[in-house]
Parts: C-alpha cells; structure tokens; sequence
C-alpha cells in the first residue's frame, strides 16, 4: 500500500534471470553439452559402428567398448538422439500440461473437478512406469513412442503444476475486469493470465527437460532403444556393463555425460524459478 | 528539543516514560537514512500518536523503541532511554529480557502475532512462564484476568481455541491482553486497528486507551489515521519522508496545525459533520534515497520558496510543547478547520433515475447474503453503499456490474433489465456501466503498459483504435493527472495512487455512464484518497457520470455522495439523502455506526 | 486489577465450535477420501490393461519371427491371454482375478503370476523403508544445518551440492557409486546383489549398502531443500518475530514455534518421496540386480509377460495411490486449521 516511488524495473524476465548464478551456469553448461551433441558426430575419430580395436581395450582415449568401437566416438555421436528426443518430449508435455492445467483452472467448478480427477489417475504412475507399461506390448519402440510416452508422463504432473499457477491469476480482480468488458475467453488466457505465469512456466519448463534426458537414458539403459546398434548414452551403460571394473570407460563416460547434462538443466530450472520468485508484484 | 531541555522541562515520574533522542535508522551497507533526527518523549500515562502516510517511516520508528529493526535496515544512531537506561546500547541479553517486560509490541495484522498451531492460552501464559513469574495456577488466573480485561471471555473452552477460530478482533484484544499481562511501562502499538470494523476499532481503542490509564502506561501509537488519533492521542507527532514534521498536544494539531504538510493531510481528511471539498497533495511521497535536498517537502508544498531548497529546518518550538520543522510557519497565515466545507447535496434536488435495484437477493452457492435490496441511482449522482465487513456492500455492487452472477431480483438500466452475469449483457450496456476495484495492486495486468491497459476498453467496445486511440488514452491520462511519460510504463511500475487513476481513465475510456467504485481508495493513503474524491468530484461535474460508491467509511460519504444506502447483514437497513441519514439517524445501527466512526471535528 | 466493563460485542462472528459433531464429519470426509483412491485405482486398473492389451500383440512381440511357423506355442500364448475374447470380457475377467487372488498366469514360464512375485515384494518393501528411514534424519540434519548457517557460504554450498544432486538419474547415481566403491576406486561394496539360495538380500547387508545409499541420494536432496525452504519462511514470518518482539529466547523459538509449523509440509514432502520410491526402484534394482518388483517388472516387460507386467503396475500404482492418500491424511491432522474445519 504504497504512496512512494519505485524505481524503473528493468522488467524483462530474462535480465533478472541472467542475474541469477545457478541459472546463467547451468544455460552455459546446458549448451556446451547441447553444441557438443549436435557438432560433435562430425569431429569423431571413428564411426558409429566402426571396429577400432579388440572389445574393452584401452585403446584410444576412453578405450573401446563391448564390440571393440571406439568409446570416445560413440560418445560424440550417441547424444543427439537423446537431446531430441528429451526436448521435444519435454516440449509435448508443456504444451499439453499447461493446456489442461489452465483450462481447468480458468473453468473453475464442476469441469476443475472433473479434469484434475482424470489428471490424477494419470499421476498415478510413476514416470517410468507409464512407459514401461506400454513398452510391453510393442516390438520395438520408435522415437516417436517414446517421445509421446515420455511427453505424456509429464502433462499431468506440468498440469497440477500449472493449475496451481493459474488459479492464483485467476482470482485476480485484472481478470475479472477483462472478463467484464466481455473479453473472449481464449483471449483472457492467452493475454492475461498465461503471459503472468512465465516464470513459474519457464522454470517448470527446465524441470522436465531434466527428467525427460533421465527418462530417456533410463529407458536406454534397460534396453528398449529403437536401434540397438546406435549410439545412445543410455544404451551404452547397459552395453558395457560387464566391464565396469576392467574397463570402466565404456559406462562411466556416458554416465557422466548424463550427469553433467542433467545437473546443469536442473540448476538452470533452479535459476529461473528464482527468478521467478523474486519480483512478481 | 535537545536531551538536556527534556530532561530539565519535565519531571517525569519515577517508573515509566521513555525518551528518545536524535534516533537514526540507515539501510544496511548504505548511507541512506531511513528515518532520522527523532526525538520523542512519552510519558506515563499519556498517548502519543505518530501519524504518517507509506513511507514516512513510523513503523521503523515504532519498533526502534524495541531496539528492533527490520532485515535490511540498523539502527544507526540516537538513543532510547527507559528509566536512564538506553535500549540501543544495553548487551542482547537485557534487552530480549526489557521487551515485553518493559516495552511491549502490538503488531498489525492481527493474524500474524499468533503462532497458528498452539492454543491461545497456551500462547498468553508463555511469555509469563518464560520469566518464571510466578506458579502455574497463578499464571493461568493472570491469563484469565487479562482476557477479562479486555472484553474476552475466559472459560477453558475459549483459552484452548486456536487463533484461526477467532474473529479479527478477538485476535487483536488477545493481542493486547498478551502485551499487558507483564504490566509492561510502555507500549508500542503498530496500527493495530488496520482491516477491522469500525465498531470493534473503537471497542480496541477504548480498551486500550482505559488500560494505559489504569496501569500508567506510555503508548505510542502508529498509524495513518489522523481520524483515530484525534479521538485517543494526548499529544501527536506527524511524520513525513523519515523526519519528524510536527509535534504538539493533540487540540493544537487539530485546530492550529502549522506545518504545510500537515494542514495539507488535514485537508484532505472527509468530515462526518460536514461536506468537505478533499484535496490532495501534487507528486509523491519520495522513498529513502530520493529525498529532495534541503525540507523533504518542498517539491509538493505550496508554500516552498528557493530558501525551502536550501537547507533542511530544524525542529523548532513556537509555542509551549508544539514544535514544527519549517522555516516559514510565521508567514504562512492560519488554518481553519472548516475551510474547504462545501454545502451537502441538495436532498430535494430532482432526479432522473438512471439504474434501479428491486429486490435484490444474492446467493453463494447455497448460503443467502443479501436480502431483498432495493434502491436506485440518479444521472450524475454518487449513491454511497455504506456497511461493515460482511454487510453485502461489495457483493451488491459486484452483481450490479455482472461481476456475480448469482442473484435473483431485478437491476433495470435505463429502463431494460440487465442480465445477469456481463458477459450476456449486450455490449452496450457492458461500456456504460463500468466497474473499478478496491485493490489497484490486483486490478491492472502487471504485465501491460498504460497504454495497453487504457485502451482496451476503446478496441474492444468500438470508440478507437491505433493512432486515435493513444491520442486519447494521452487524453484521459491528462484528465486523471497522469503524467504522458507514464504511457509506456510497465503497471507494476507504478503507485498505488497511481495504479488507481489508470484504473479510473481505463473506466473512462469506455465512456461510461455509471462507474461503479468499490472500495478504490480504502487500500490508499489518506492525501491520496483526497485527489482521487477530487478526481472523482470533477467527472461528476463535468461529465454528469453516475456513480454506486462502496465503502465502510462514514465520513466520507457525507463529502462524496448525494445518497446513501446503510446495509447490515445483507439487507437495507436505512436510505435517503446524506444530509438526512446523517444529521437525523432514523434506526438504531445507523446511530451506533456514526457514534462508533472516530471523528475529527 | 481493575476490570473494564465488559464490552460488548454485537458484530462479532461467531467462531466455529469444536468437537461435537467431529466425529461424524471425520467419518464422512475419510469416507470420501478413501472411496475417490479406489475410484482412481479403478480408472487405473483400466489404463494399464488397455495400454498392456490393447496398444500391440504381445504374442507376436514374444515370438518375433517364430510367429508364423511356432503355431503350437502361438495358440498356447494366446490361450493364456484368452485372445478370442472380447477386449471387454478380457478385462473384467482379469479384474476378478485381480481381486481374488488370481491374476493370472506368465506368459514366460506358465506358473502363476501370484506366487513369483509375493517374495519380492517383501524385498522391495525392505529396501524402501531401509532407505526412508536412512533418508529421513539424513534430510532433515542437512535442512537444519543450512538453516542454521542461513544464506551464508556454507548453506549456499550445501544448497548447490543438492541441487545438483537432485537434478541427477538415480541410476547415474547408482552408477557412479558402483564405480566409486565396488570397483578400481575402492573394493568395499559389491556391485550385484548376491541373491543367497535360502533368504533374503538382508541376510547379506553389505549388498544392501549401494542401493539403499542410491535411493537415500536421489531422494534426499529435494526433502532437505523443501525443509530448509520451510524452516526458513517460518523463521521470518510475522508471529516467530513477535515472539522474539517478546523476548522469547532464540533456541525456544526456534523448537516450539518454528520447527512445529515446518514439519508439516516436510511430512508431505516424505510421503511423496516415498510415492517416488515406488517408481525409483524399477531403475535401482535393475542396476543391482535386486530381486524385488522394480528388476521384476524390468524382465516381464522386456519378456512381454503382459499378466505379470499387469499385476506388478497394479502393485507400484497402488502404492502410490495409498502412500499420497496417508500423506493427504496426515498434512490435515497436523494442520490445526485443517482439522477444525472438518470437524465443524
């Protein structure tokens, strides 16, 4: 209940999330890891599939894997499917999530009830088991199932979240107002509430791409890729396995791709939620 | 007033009193004062009130008494002297064991001063425990003597209670019962009536008023309004931008007040007695940093001269116990109270009804609020819906503008019923019934500029677009003394004052005929809910606007409406012209309510 | 002390009473509680039998190739399966068995699916409460520890450690502590769980180590920052500085005001932790070869043995539904407010 001056904000979300350490770390690691998955395929010494020296040899910088290729190479060629796949999984399960999520806040009443009991019979599985479920009864599993799946273990858990985003704008007397100028409902969500929910979004947004890259090496790892002979992160520590005392490499050097790449998604999810937090009037 | 002046000037009685000198609070890391140059002197027995708008920093000077300041701010230099002894400098130990001992707290939100998960007798026996005073059958009665003390009852059933189960006020008179009980010699309280009814404010104030008699107790008393000041301070201290402006016993300051600010607030206060042409003060209260140079009010004083600029005035005496921090109080003339009274509205003056109530029922859900209301408003007349919290005030205006949809009964608009909800009302009756709400903080998209936010109403209802329309936005924002560099701001920019008067121009722009305002200036500071009611004043004149005006405050309904419509528990219990309610009450709630509201005059 | 008259007090509300009729409501709301859980599992029951039967063949996932030619071992599965029903009838046929004990048999070795899958979970259930009850004073003595040291250096720096802990695949996790300690770092642990032919994994703790330090890790971090996060709004909120404002010493503030408000969403941030588990030992187990549900429903599905993959999802999805439903509980019976509301 102010009568005093404030002074200018620079208002642009992006100039306070640049302000935040975790979050402008975690962008600069994220991106080193996403320009080494998509460049790095043309730099590697060998090919995808090509023999370079007996199985779990030390040859080479990280030695060799369980078929004798070289562990460095498949390292540079096997992020890109996980990057595409974990982004747009992530990007299916915003964009579904916050539909339901607003949808069901904005309506408010009997349809709330009705979507959000739905939406928790879906929560009701646990992330990796909605995917393992329906693994069963395919073959083989193509990208796009398991981007549909993973996308689809995120909506209900970004729409709880968004949900609860939204029912606090909702009340707000600004939407009200629009509502009594008789504004159309699809633009009272989409200029007034969904614009005020960007932070909390955006930051949402960088928690599921985290999940998303371990969903998809989780499934590597247990084996349901769709090319077993390609390079994939996951796949690869389930490959080599076997040799985890002898020859480490062959499974410690994805792992530690996915860390690194997990912990820096996470801490940048982590900056923009401070960013967030702070500053929304 | 220096220390030794004080010191020789008053005997003050051996137990109790408190002396503050010279206190300074500064942000921390920064020199930046937050307040600065306070001397107070409280006396047993005796009520200080310090008055002040946001940002005139009584509530930093309330705590520093507790040698307490907020996260970010340390008190940087002074004084507090309780008995010779100064609380700033005495070691932590002392001083957790002086507060609440000696100097006790009353917080302002009600809620927030007790802990949600332990029972209230549990809660006003601790601090009694904790010192170990006395047995645990004697602590209990002491409890219970207290809440007696205070109007509570005190069976076992009331003491296991939690506080979400009591009302507003019964938290705050637990409050008080919780900072008397160790007969404390001062006390400091923060605007503790904020946000409660008017009856139970007076029931608070009385109850506290008599306990600082009866016990010899110093308060001070912190707050905005000038109105509840008037009815228990002995002697009152107004506040402006960290400083103090004036300082005098109570009668003075109301009837002779010296400082231009001062004369300024009490300009812009309503009357209960009388209509009064409010006014408000030009610009804003400057934050700690941007302090003009030299008197801190002088780039908003009528009277400033280049010598205003110069220097910052000392706090001066001109007459026994009043003293004023200006240069030029000799020249400035005298004030009158009634200055600015302007007579009622004409109560037999003809009207030509524009908008009809006829029994009203509103419902949420399946509980029924509001009974059978009726009433109706004239073209460029101000109808007042007038109640407590809980009356139905803000619900019947909500359903008028389409905001609620669950009513029963009829509202006709120049003839034609409305429907219910405003989004099946056709789109013309939509644009002239416009409707501005109470929080200006919730009310405008933070996302949008002013300009945004002012035109929307013109694109959507069809009255401008693109070139056209921002040259009348620039209009409108010239009519509500917005200034044009404000057209590209960002709302979450701007003041609460301000935040208003673009929610006002946003009704505006629709070309309304009726506006209907609940509660707009409630959550404003008093000098600013003065230029709003001028604003307001002015359409009405000039534009032959109607208005349905929602609020709780009496006073002002005597200097801003025509009629005036008293609601209690949903239902209409007294209406007719202003003059008449208000001069002669017919019903019995109408007499307590205008007997309840604290008056000035 | 001199009495003020009474006041009187014509406005105010009347605060809701306690107790009475409490019980009454209790009952109805738990009622209610429990009756929308088993609504849920029902609704579940459905997806997972409609996304194990109706979404591909499993029979012809099992027999790739052999699908054509094996006709024998085609018409056995299928039989198992009672393919030449009607997915209707399939349905309600398994949901009968599901709630009388026989639900169904594998299609990997034809025993029935009840009797595999019972020692496991025993198994399973070992390594989850081992783990929470590692997990819990683990989180909460971090939590108050960084509160403790409140935004200063070490609270950031634990607070970053758990972060990026938190953001971390458990079988990362899993794996790097495999590597660290059961292999060319340190030789303390064993990577597999050695199953021994008469009890259980428990009977040789030193295999329990890794996996329950796995789970302790991925959950942790996310209790501890929820903790701290608690712990600290409470410790600047409005009536813990009253009472310091009284003059109530730190330490009790501390204890009987702050720490009783913070405990509640803690509970809640544990139960959900443990829903979590339920899903989190798919992965841990696979890693250890730990023979409890999660490695289990990792070889059905691999093997698509769609009756075990049915009643080992029902399993894990009702616990989930049952843990979030006592956290539910127990976040309202610890709220004061929450409970006179029901009760009134």
């Amino acid at each position: 209940m102010s009568g005093t001056t404030t002074p200018p904000k620079t208002s642009s979300f992006f100039r306070k999330a640049m302000r935040q350490k975790r979050f402008t770390f975690g962008l600069t690691v994220t991106l080193l890891v996403v320009a080494f998955a998509v460049f790095a395929p043309h730099l590697a010494p060998y090919g995808e599939n090509e023999t370079a020296g007996p199985p779990f040899a030390k040859d080479g910088v990280f030695g060799t894997d369980y078929l004798g290729q070289d562990v460095l190479s498949r390292l540079m060629h096997g992020g890109q499917s996980i990057l595409v796949i974990s982004l747009l999984a992530t990007l299916l399960g915003m964009v579904v999530g916050v539909l339901i999520g607003v949808v069901a806040a904005y309506s408010g009443g009997w349809w709330d009830e009705v979507i959000m009991r739905l939406n928790d019979v879906l929560l009701a599985f646990p992330q990796i088991l909605l995917a393992l479920v329906v693994l069963t009864a395919l073959e083989k599993p193509s990208s796009l199932v398991v981007i549909v799946l993973v996308g689809a273990s995120h909506a209900p858990r970004v729409a709880r979240v968004s949900r609860g985003v939204a029912l606090g704008i909702v009340s707000r007397d600004f939407v009200v107002a629009a509502e009594a100028l008789g504004e159309r409902r699809s633009r009272v969500i989409l200029a007034e509430v969904l614009p005020n929910m960007t932070g909390p979004l955006l930051a949402e947004a960088g928690l599921r791409l985290t999940y998303s890259i371990g969903l998809v090496a989780a499934l590597g790892f247990l084996g349901f890729a769709t090319d077993p002979g390609a390079a994939n992160w996951g796949l690869m520590m389930k490959e080599n396995q076997l040799a985890l005392s002898t020859q480490p490499w062959g499974v410690v050097a994805p792992v530690l791709m996915i860390a690194i790449f997990t912990i820096a998604t996470n801490l940048m999810a982590d900056g923009l939620a401070q960013a967030s937090q702070k500053g929304d009037d | 007033m220096t220390a030794t002046e004080t010191d020789a000037d008053h005997q003050v009685a051996p137990t109790g009193g408190l002396i503050v000198e010279n206190l300074g609070v500064t942000l921390t890391g920064r020199p930046v004062d937050v307040v600065d140059d306070i001397d107070l002197v409280l006396r047993p027995g005796e009520v200080v009130g310090l008055v002040g708008e946001s940002g005139s920093g009584k509530t930093t000077v309330g705590t520093s008494l507790l040698g307490y300041a907020r996260a970010g701010a340390v008190i940087s230099s002074g004084k507090v002297l309780i008995e010779d002894r100064d609380v700033l400098k005495l070691p932590w130990r002392e001083v957790r064991q002086l507060r609440g001992e000696e100097i006790a707290y009353v917080p302002q939100d009600p809620a927030s001063a007790l802990n949600p998960s332990i029972r209230i007798g549990k809660q006003i026996v601790e601090l009694l425990e904790l010192r170990g005073i006395g047995t645990a059958a004697s602590r209990l009665q002491g409890a219970r003597d207290g809440l007696a003390e205070v109007g509570l009852p005190n069976d076992d059933e009331f003491l296991k209670r939690y506080a979400h189960q009591l009302s507003g006020g019964q938290v705050q008179r637990v409050a008080l019962a919780m900072a008397f009980l160790p007969k404390p010699k001062v006390l400091v309280l923060d605007e503790p009536t904020t946000g409660l009814d008017v009856t139970t404010q007076k029931m608070v104030l009385d109850t506290m008023a008599e306990l600082c008699r009866a016990h010899h107790v110093s308060a001070l008393y912190v707050t905005h309004d000038l109105a509840v000041v008037a009815n228990i301070a002995d002697r009152v201290a107004v506040m402006y931008a960290g400083q103090i402006a004036e300082l005098g016993p109570r009668d003075t300051i109301f009837a002779n007040p010296a400082h231009p600010y001062t004369r300024a607030l009490l300009d812009s206060i309503p009357h209960l007695s009388q209509a009064r042409a409010l006014k408000g003060i030009p610009g804003r209260t400057p934050s700690p940093g941007s302090r003009p140079d030299g008197c801190r009010f002088n780039d908003r004083c009528s009277f400033a001269i280049d010598e205003c600029r110069q220097q910052v005035p000392e706090l001066r005496t001109i007459a026994p116990d009043h003293e004023v921090r200006c240069i030029r109080v000799e020249e400035i003339g005298t004030w009158d109270i009634s200055r600015g009274t302007v007579p009622d509205s004409d109560p037999d003056k003809k009207r030509d009804i524009i908008l009809s109530v006829q029994g009203l029922n509103i419902f949420y859900g399946r509980k029924q609020v509001v009974h059978d209301a009726s009433f109706d408003l004239a073209k460029g007349e101000v109808v007042a819906l007038v109640g407590e919290s809980g009356s139905g005030k803000t619900t019947i205006s909500r359903s008028v503008g389409g905001l609620h949809k669950d009513w029963t009964g009829t509202i006709s608009f120049e003839g034609r019923e409305l429907a219910k909800s405003a989004r099946q009302r056709s789109a013309e009756d939509r644009k002239r019934i416009q409707y501005i709400f109470q929080n200006p903080y919730l009310s405008l998209n933070p996302r949008l500029t002013v300009e945004q936010i002012i035109r929307r109403p013109m694109e959507l209802f069809g009255i401008a677009k693109g070139k056209q329309a921002t040259d009348r936005v620039l209009e409108l924002m010239e009519q509500v003394a917005l200034g044009s560099q404000m057209l590209r701001y960002q709302a979450n920019r701007l003041s609460g004052g301000e935040r208003q008067r673009v929610a006002i121009a946003r009704a505006l722009a629709a070309e309304p005929d009726v506006m209907i305002c609940d509660e707009i200036t409630s959550a404003l500071d008093v000098s600013v809910q003065g230029s709003i009611v001028a604003l307001l004043e002015g359409l009405r004149k000039d534009r032959g606007i109607s208005m349905l005006f929602v609020t709780h405050n009496l006073a002002l309904v005597r200097s801003i409406a025509a009629r005036v419509e008293i609601l209690q528990a949903g239902r209409v219990v007294e209406a007719g012209s202003v003059v008449t309610v208000m001069e002669t009450p017919k019903e019995d709630y109408t007499r307590k309510l205008l007997s309840n509201s604290p008056r000035i005059d | 002390m001199t009495q003020v008259a009474t006041l009187p007090d014509p406005f105010e509300e009347v605060a809701p009473p306690r107790g009475r009729s409490g019980g009454a409501a209790w009952g109805l709301w738990l009622l209610r509680r429990l009756g929308l859980a088993v609504f849920t599992l029902w609704l579940v029951s459905i997806l997972v039998f409609l996304a194990t039967a109706a979404l591909g063949d499993p029979v012809r996932a099992i027999l790739g190739r052999d699908y054509d030619s094996n006709v024998a071992k085609r018409e056995q599965l299928q039989g198992l399966l009672n393919a030449d029903h009607s997915i209707l009838w399939r349905y309600f046929h398994w949901l009968g068995g599901l709630l009388t004990g026989d639900p169904g048999t594998s299609l990997a070795n034809g025993q029935p699916v009840w009797g595999q899958v019972s020692s496991n979970v025993m198994n399973t259930l070992a390594l989850v409460l081992l783990s929470a009850l590692v997990m819990i004073p683990v989180a909460f003595g971090i939590a108050m520890i960084s509160s403790h040291f409140r935004r200063r250096r070490p609270d950031t720096v634990i607070q970053t450690i758990l972060l990026a802990l938190a953001g971390v695949p458990e079988f990362v996790t899993g794996i790097l502590l495999v590597a660290l300690f059961s292999t060319s770092v340190f030789h303390i642990f064993p990577a597999v769980t050695i199953s021994s032919a008469t009890g259980h994994p428990w009977d040789t703790p030193k295999g329990m180590v890794l996996p329950v330090a796995t789970l302790v890790v991925a959950v942790s971090p996310y209790v501890s920052r929820i903790v701290r996060a608690t712990l600290l709004e409470v410790l600047d909120s409005d009536y813990v500085e009253l009472a310091r404002l009284k003059g109530i010493p730190e330490p009790v503030v501390m204890r009987k005001h702050a720490l009783l408000n913070a405990i509640v969403p803690g509970i809640q941030v544990i139960a959900l932790q443990l829903a979590w588990l339920a899903g989190g030992v798919v992965l841990v187990e696979t890693l250890f070869s730990y023979p409890g549900v999660g490695f289990q429903l990792v070889d059905a599905v691999r093997s698509h043995d769609v009756p075990m993959v049915q009643l080992l999802s029902m399993i894990i999805a009702g616990v989930y539904v049952v843990v979030n439903l006592v956290a539910d509980l127990l976040s309202i019976l610890l709220t004061p407010r929450a409970r006179t509301a029901i009760s009134s």
